[in-house]
Formats: C-alpha cells, sequence, structure tokens
C-alpha cells in the first residue's frame, strides 16, 4: 500500500500512523496551563471579544472564573449563551472572531487563547455532568424543530429551559448536523458531537426522532397542524455542480460526503483516498478535506482555487494548517475538463484566471494536473422544496430580527436561512434567539385577559 | 563605572546588598553560596542563647499570595530563630568571615531582656570576628510569646534598655532591628537612638495570615488543622516600609541615623528607592528565597547602570535624596493641576481606564467617540486622582500631565497660579481662618 500507489485505495498507512493524524489538533489545556493562559486576560470592560463573539459570551468573566478555580462556573457563563460552547471552542474561527479583537492583538500579536480556555471549563463540567438548567413549569406547548445540527439544537434547548415540549425531526442516522457530519476529525475526536448532543438533551422535555427527511416523511403542513409552531434547521443540503465535462467519472466526489464518511469511520484505514488529489475551493470544507486526504496517506494533494489568496473563505489559521501538512495551496485556476482514462480520473485540466475590471476571467492558458482523485468544495446549497409559500431570497430563507419567517408560526435559524454565516457558532445563536421569540409569541398568545377596574 | 562600595557604620562592603537575617543565612554552606554569587554582606541567622536551641515545627513554614502568572507577591513564616547549637553558628561564621574578609559579616541575636544573657553572648559573638550585631526587636512570632523579638521592639522602654546593655559590653557597631507591628515606627527609633545605638534596621516581618484553606477551614501555612500568625515579607511589603524608612529618617529626632532598609527588595530598583528614601544600605530575604541568590547580579549591575546613567558616582551621592521631599500632607502644593493624558497609539483599547474612572471615580473618560471605541480624558471632570494610570495595563500609555501655570482648568474654570500655596493658609481650613482672625 502505502503513499505511492496509483488509484483510490483505503489502508495506505499503518494503524498507528492513522491514529496519530487524526488525533486531536489541540488538545485541551491542563489546569496549569488553563492558569497561566488566563492570567493573560485583561478582564476588559465592554470587551471587544465579547462583541466580536456571534452567540456574546462573557469572555472576561468566563476567563476570570478559571483564573480563580471556578471552571463550572464558567462552563455556566459559557452555556447561559451557548449552550453548544464545547463544540464552538473547538470550531469556531477564533481568529477571525474573539481571538481577532483581543486587545492584546494591539501591543503584543498574541490574543489570548479564548478557544482553548473556553474548551477548557467546557471540558471540565461536561465531564462532570454538571446540568446548570432546569425546566421551567411545563406550559403544555409543543414545537417542532426541523434538523438536529447547531440551530435545532440550541433552539430545542433554550425551548425545553422555558417548560415547553419538542420533537426534533432529523433526516439523518444521527443528530448533531454539520457538528457530526461535517467537520474535520481531528477537531472532534472521541465522539464529542454525540457527547455533546447527549449533554443538551440532558435537560429533558426533548425528544429526537431520526431519519425523518421534511418533504419525504412529513411535511410542513403536518407539522403546523401537530405542534404550536416550527423552527427550520435544515441547513444545506445540496451541493453545487462543477458543470464541467467529466463530472461524473470515477474518481470526482463531494468533499462533504468525504468529510462525512471520514467522521463516521472508526480507524479511518477504510476510507479510501488518491495518490493525487486535487481539490476544488477555496472555504472550510476545501480545506478539511485536502487536510484530510493528506492525513489519510495521500501522496500529493493540491487545493485549486479560481481567486486568489485574500478572496479565500478559509481562515489563514487554516491555510496554514493546509501547509503545514504539506497541502499545495494553488489560487486563479478554474476547472475546465476532468480527464479520464477507463471512465476514472486521470487529471484536471484548468484555465489560469484573473481579474478584468473587478470581473473573473480565463486568460487563455490552460494547465493540467494529474490525479486519480478529486474533491468538490465549491459550495452547498438550499433546497427550498417542500416549503410551500416561505419566502425566499438568493435561495434562501427570509427571517426577520428574530429569526420569524414570512409564515405565520413558523422560524428559522442556521445556514438555511439569508445572512447565515455557515458558521457553527452564528446557528447557535439564531437558533436561541428564534427560541426566545417563539417563547415570547407563544406566551402573549395564551396571555389571560385581565379585567381593568 | 559607578562605585557601589558600602561603608555602613563602618562596616564595609564590596555593594550595599546584604542578606538579610533569615532562612538563607543560617549556615556556613548557604552563606558561602551567598558570597560566591556577589552578596556584599550577610546578616548570620538570629542566635539564641547557650543551651538546647529552640525548636521548629515539622509542617510548612511558609505561606504565601500570588499576582498573575504566580508571582510570588507576599510571604510569609513562621520559622523561629536559628534552631542549630549556638557554637556551631559561632564556629561556623568565624570560617566564613576568614574565607571572605572583603564581605560584611553580621550577626543577629535574641536573647531574653535580661543584662546577663547579653553580657554573656556579646564576648562570644565578637569572638569570631564578626562585623556588627542586629538586636532582633522584630520578630513577630513564637519568640515574642516568650518575652523576646517583637515583644521587645514594641516597649520602646525595653529597646533602650537593651541597646544600652549592648553599647556598654562589645565594641562591635550596633545595629536595631525594628518591628512594623506597631503605631507610630519613630517611637522605637528614638528609643534606640537614646540607647546609643549605632544604626536601625527595618522593617523585620508583619503580623500576618496569608490565606485559609477552604476545605478545612485551617489557616495557611497549616499544621495539623491548625495556622498561627506569621511574618510576612516579600513585595507586598515594601509600600509599608519604605514609609517607615522615610519616617524615621525625616524625623528631626532620629535625622541622620544610619538605616538598613528592609522589605521587599526584588529588584534593583527597590533597592534604590530605600536608598533615596535615607537607607545607607538595603537587607534583602524573599528575592533570594524566590530566585535564589543570582538575583544578586541584577541589583548590582542595574543600580550601578542607573547611577552612571544619572551621574552618580558614589552611593554617597544616593542615599537620602528623596528624603527632603518627603512632606506632610497639609504642605502639598494645592496649586499644582495634573490631568491624565491617554495615548492613542500606545492605547490598546481595554477599556479598564473607562471603567474604573466611570464605576468608581469622576466619570472622566470617554468610551465611544463619534460611535468609535475611544478612551479620551475630559479634562473638565479629570481631578487628577491618577486611578486610570494605575488600572491601565501598558506602562506610560496614560501619563499625568501638569498644567502649565497660567492655563485654565476645565473642571474649575480657574487659572492655574504659579504661586505655591497648602492647606495651612488655604480659606476651607478652619485652622487657618482662626489663624486669621
Amino acid at each position: 500500500m502505502g503513499t505511492t500507489e496509483t488509484g483510490i485505495v483505503s489502508g495506505r498507512l499503518s494503524p498507528a500512523e492513522y491514529d496519530r493524524n487524526f488525533s486531536d489538533l489541540h488538545p485541551s489545556l491542563d489546569e496549569h496551563e488553563a492558569l497561566v493562559a488566563s492570567d493573560r486576560c485583561y478582564f476588559c470592560y465592554d470587551a471587544p471579544c465579547m462583541t466580536a463573539c456571534p452567540t456574546s459570551i462573557d469572555i472576561p468573566l468566563f476567563i476570570r472564573q478559571i483564573s480563580t478555580g471556578n471552571p463550572i462556573g464558567s462552563a455556566n457563563t459559557i452555556f447561559d449563551q451557548n449552550i453548544l460552547g464545547g463544540m464552538c471552542a473547538r470550531v469556531c474561527p477564533t481568529e477571525t472572531l474573539c481571538e481577532q479583537a483581543c486587545v492584546r492583538n494591539t501591543a503584543e500579536h498574541r490574543p489570548v487563547e479564548i478557544g482553548r480556555l473556553q474548551r477548557y471549563a467546557t471540558d471540565i463540567a461536561m465531564r462532570d455532568n454538571v446540568q446548570f438548567y432546569e425546566r421551567a413549569e411545563p406550559t403544555g406547548k409543543s414545537i417542532a424543530v426541523i434538523g438536529a445540527g447547531p440551530a435545532g439544537l440550541a433552539c430545542a434547548h433554550r425551548l425545553a429551559v422555558k417548560g415547553h415540549d419538542v420533537v426534533i425531526y432529523d433526516a439523518r442516522e444521527k443528530a448533531g448536523g454539520l457538528n457530526e457530519y461535517g467537520i474535520a476529525t481531528y477537531k472532534t475526536v472521541d465522539s464529542f458531537a454525540q457527547k455533546e448532543v447527549d449533554y443538551v438533551l440532558s435537560i429533558g422535555g426533548i425528544e429526537i426522532r431520526n431519519r425523518q427527511m421534511l418533504g419525504r416523511d412529513f411535511s410542513l403542513n403536518d407539522m403546523l397542524s401537530k405542534h404550536d409552531a416550527v423552527f427550520l434547521g435544515l441547513g444545506l443540503a445540496g451541493v453545487n455542480a462543477l458543470r464541467a465535462e467529466g463530472e461524473t467519472a470515477a474518481g470526482v466526489e463531494d468533499a462533504v460526503d468525504f468529510i462525512a464518511a471520514l467522521r463516521q469511520s472508526e480507524t479511518k484505514s477504510d476510507i479510501p483516498v488518491g495518490r493525487r488529489v486535487v481539490v476544488l475551493g477555496g472555504g472550510m470544507t476545501a480545506v478539511d478535506a485536502a487536510v484530510q486526504a493528506k492525513l489519510l496517506g495521500a501522496e500529493e494533494v493540491t487545493i485549486c482555487y479560481r481567486r486568489g489568496k485574500d478572496n479565500m473563505n478559509a481562515s489563514e489559521f487554516e491555510q496554514d494548517l493546509a501547509a503545514s501538512k504539506g497541502v499545495t495551496i494553488r489560487h486563479w485556476l478554474q476547472p475546465k475538463r476532468i480527464l479520464t482514462r477507463d471512465g476514472k480520473v486521470a487529471g484536471i485540466e484548468l484555465d489560469y484566471t484573473a481579474l478584468e475590471d473587478g470581473r473573473l476571467v480565463t486568460t487563455g492558458e490552460t494547465g493540467v494536473i494529474t490525479a486519480d482523485h478529486v474533491l468538490k468544495a465549491i459550495g452547498q446549497t438550499f433546497e427550498a422544496d417542500d416549503l410551500g409559500a416561505i419566502a425566499l431570497q438568493c435561495g434562501r430563507i427570509v427571517v426577520d430580527a428574530e429569526g420569524h419567517t414570512s409564515l405565520e408560526r413558523v422560524w428559522a435559524g442556521g445556514d438555511c436561512v439569508l445572512g447565515g454565516e455557515d458558521l457553527t457558532v452564528s446557528a447557535v445563536a439564531m437558533g436561541r434567539d428564534a427560541a426566545e421569540s417563539i417563547n415570547r409569541a407563544l406566551a402573549a398568545a395564551t396571555q389571560p385577559v385581565v379585567a381593568v377596574a | 563605572m559607578a562605585d557601589l562600595r558600602n561603608n555602613f557604620v563602618g562596616i564595609k562592603s564590596p555593594n550595599p546588598f546584604w542578606l538579610a537575617s533569615a532562612p538563607p543565612t543560617d549556615k556556613a554552606y548557604n552563606v558561602e553560596r551567598a558570597f560566591k554569587a556577589g552578596w556584599g554582606g550577610v546578616v548570620w541567622k538570629t542566635l539564641g542563647e547557650e543551651g538546647p536551641p529552640v525548636v521548629n515545627v515539622n509542617g510548612p513554614r511558609y505561606g504565601a499570595i500570588w499576582g498573575a502568572d504566580r508571582r510570588l507577591l507576599g510571604l510569609n513564616n513562621i520559622e523561629l530563630i536559628t534552631d542549630r547549637d549556638l557554637y556551631t553558628n559561632l564556629r561556623e561564621m568565624k570560617q566564613v568571615k576568614m574565607n571572605w574578609p572583603d564581605r560584611a559579616l553580621i550577626a543577629s541575636i535574641m536573647v531574653p531582656c535580661d543584662e546577663n544573657a547579653w553580657k554573656a553572648i556579646l564576648p562570644l559573638v565578637e569572638e569570631t570576628g564578626a562585623d556588627g550585631i542586629e538586636l532582633n526587636f522584630g520578630c513577630p512570632h513564637g519568640m515574642s510569646e516568650r518575652g523576646m523579638g517583637a515583644a521587645v521592639g514594641q516597649v520602646p522602654e525595653y529597646i533602650e534598655m537593651v541597646v544600652r546593655w549592648c553599647k556598654q559590653y562589645t565594641r562591635m557597631p550596633v545595629i536595631t532591628k525594628l518591628t512594623p507591628n506597631i503605631t507610630d515606627i519613630r517611637k522605637p527609633a528614638r528609643a534606640a537612638k537614646s540607647g546609643g545605638t549605632d544604626a536601625v534596621s527595618l522593617i523585620n516581618t508583619i503580623n500576618s495570615i496569608t490565606s485559609v484553606n477552604l476545605d478545612t477551614f485551617s489557616p495557611e501555612p497549616s499544621i495539623d488543622g491548625k495556622g498561627s500568625h506569621g511574618g510576612y515579607c516579600g513585595p507586598a511589603v515594601k509600600p509599608i516600609a519604605l514609609n517607615m524608612v522615610a519616617e524615621i529618617a525625616r524625623d528631626p529626632e532620629t535625622y541622620g541615623l544610619p538605616i538598613s532598609g528592609i522589605g521587599g527588595i526584588t529588584t534593583w530598583r527597590d533597592a534604590a528607592e530605600f536608598l533615596v528614601l535615607g537607607a545607607g544600605n538595603v537587607q534583602v530575604c524573599t528575592a533570594a528565597m524566590t530566585y535564589g541568590f543570582k538575583i544578586v547580579q541584577e541589583m548590582i549591575t542595574g543600580l550601578s547602570s542607573w547611577m552612571d546613567a544619572k551621574g552618580h558616582r558614589s552611593l554617597d551621592d544616593i542615599c537620602g535624596r528623596a528624603v527632603p521631599n518627603v512632606s506632610d500632607w497639609q504642605y502639598l502644593n494645592l496649586n499644582y493641576v495634573a490631568k491624565a493624558r491617554i495615548d492613542q497609539d500606545a492605547c490598546i483599547k481595554c477599556g479598564r481606564c473607562h471603567i474604573a474612572c466611570e464605576d468608581t471615580s469622576h466619570q472622566a473618560i470617554t468610551q465611544y467617540v463619534d460611535g468609535i471605541r475611544h478612551f479620551e480624558v475630559m479634562e473638565d471632570e479629570c481631578v487628577g486622582c491618577n486611578l486610570c494610570v494605575n488600572v491601565c495595563p501598558v506602562q506610560d500609555c496614560i501619563t499625568m500631565v501638569g498644567l502649565e501655570p497660567g492655563t485654565l482648568d476645565e473642571r474649575t474654570g480657574k487659572v492655574v497660579d504659579a504661586n505655591y500655596a497648602n492647606w495651612t493658609t488655604h480659606p476651607n481650613n478652619p485652622m487657618a481662618r482662626q489663624a486669621a482672625e
């Protein structure tokens, strides 16, 4: 086997190499490391990190709680704003959010390690199964949450806290959405996504029904007739097509499927990968796929992106990570045609591109990269079938500031709504805020009439 | 190169950095290492009278408080005077002094408040060739319960009496070590001077409980579930020590009395501050116990570099230079007006100055200007209190700037007066009004 066998094959590495390659990228801080790291926080007033956090976690407070030996109180501060604070601590692009805003950058160019500190506190609370929330008195109301991803889970948890009953319908085998299927393995090891789902559900009052797909197993109207309100946290189920010759050849694969298969594999030795892999795209998905292809033992992995480095959606940190793992990132290359031999991928022909008056054009020059495995990470799309008359814009659901859609009793959040940022943490914020809005709406509807004397 | 040679009441040492009488100076092994590292002198750990030595606890002796990154800020201890045989100590002292004739070696002594006890020990100490003695009237724990240490230091009459005995029975210079566990440090200093002391040294440690174990409810350091107050030292006590040194240095009754400064000295800068406030040399303990003897190299080079940069050639050029500037509050110039200024290039926008001023002081620092996070002093509200300077995490980002005479103080609406005027003549002072009438 090894890295030099041509073709898409599994088992390129020894079990020990797989274990090493797919272990935790940033292991949890130990107590001493956490105390040293937390000492660097200045406890800023109206802290810029907090403003930069989509869920507005009180970061100075939770770090101060760590520094005074109170990690449980710290976790409580985090979960109050973000019940998926454990996953966000692992997957948030902190270098473009809280840690970018950290005032330590100004004088020292090195922020407080907010993400790792958040993981420290939440890991302790979850390890000890400390529960911070109790359900309010039952309201007798029932809400359907469609999609058990970050938005749906955050919404369901907040609704359960308010005393409502929640049923989550999810199309997949397991709950968690992208947390379970869409994140690189080395960012969330040891079945953390499922542990987090269990932790969220331990509040009670939330039932999950798996393998239940909107449009196939039920309709939106079914939900509206059975429940008092509906929250749509559908995510992006579709992927963009390449629209290039040879796209159907064996060896052309969607990066999201590749990543999902990796997450569901115990040993990784059963996941096939090419000798020479080309990944198309410039976002986090492209980097996650490319790095993991390399970690699976591919000899050469090249990311081809049709614009420049500055346009890449993958953060600087992710790009550096890819480079450090031996992935080559090439810019200004746009796929023209998949080259095949015997129905299998043999390479990819690419157009060189340039910006002309702000418009991306091909220069006429082309190049070929030899490849036996092409992974497409050129964007995901929202599949809006089965949503009836709901208002859409740019192919996404339109919501108001509270997450309410154009339909009565229907709220939405996460990647499926217009303005969604393709971030776990933003999805959590939208789910949480929609739950508050649903709760207000249901309370207003049942407000007893008070006689005014 | 600045000349750091020190002559303290006739005791010569190559630099003004002595190790204080404490655990680091309990035996020849440690003192030899200290001299090799470059310490100018050593006050040997306190000797007691002949006979069975004191015993120490067999559990923890030290408690502590820490700052960020677990920097040791304050240490306390419940260790007693030397628990080694008197003659072992004397023999080692003699040998060390022979090995290091250019270094100062002082014997710290604590025996009962009885003339014969002092009369007995002084010749034994003198025989070692020690350069002087230090009377331990400061130790606040254990020994004070037996009528020694701070129990003597808290009664000026006893101090005077014992100092007189010592001056009578030895030719060695006498340094009287004072306890800070007293209301007015000038009283024991005056008593020591009346008794004829050659110098005072201060401060000894402060009565303290550093922390309480919240699982066992025992004070730390905990000995089988109980704790006792211990002597507090380290960087945290420096401000208390500086004030006490300055009080003695500027007291007309003790003016000119040589002082060996002690209390939280950790860097050359700390040492220089003691020297300019009237100390003739300094003694160090906690810094060495925290970092080892090597720190003296930082102190020597730091003091030397600063003196070179400022053109001070010898210790005489700097000793006591700040004493004339220590004043009673009532003589401070009330016409001096200062305002905080924030260097916007250095500001990291943490907002700490704003919230400190907003919540706890004078509402004189902005948070937003034109909708942008921006911290700026509003001169019409700033009283010049300096709190923002002290809470700012960036050195020199916020500074206090004195207003030039003739300029307008926007807060009071008054023009800054070039003339000095203090509280004693201020119209709001009832005493001043009475005098005028």
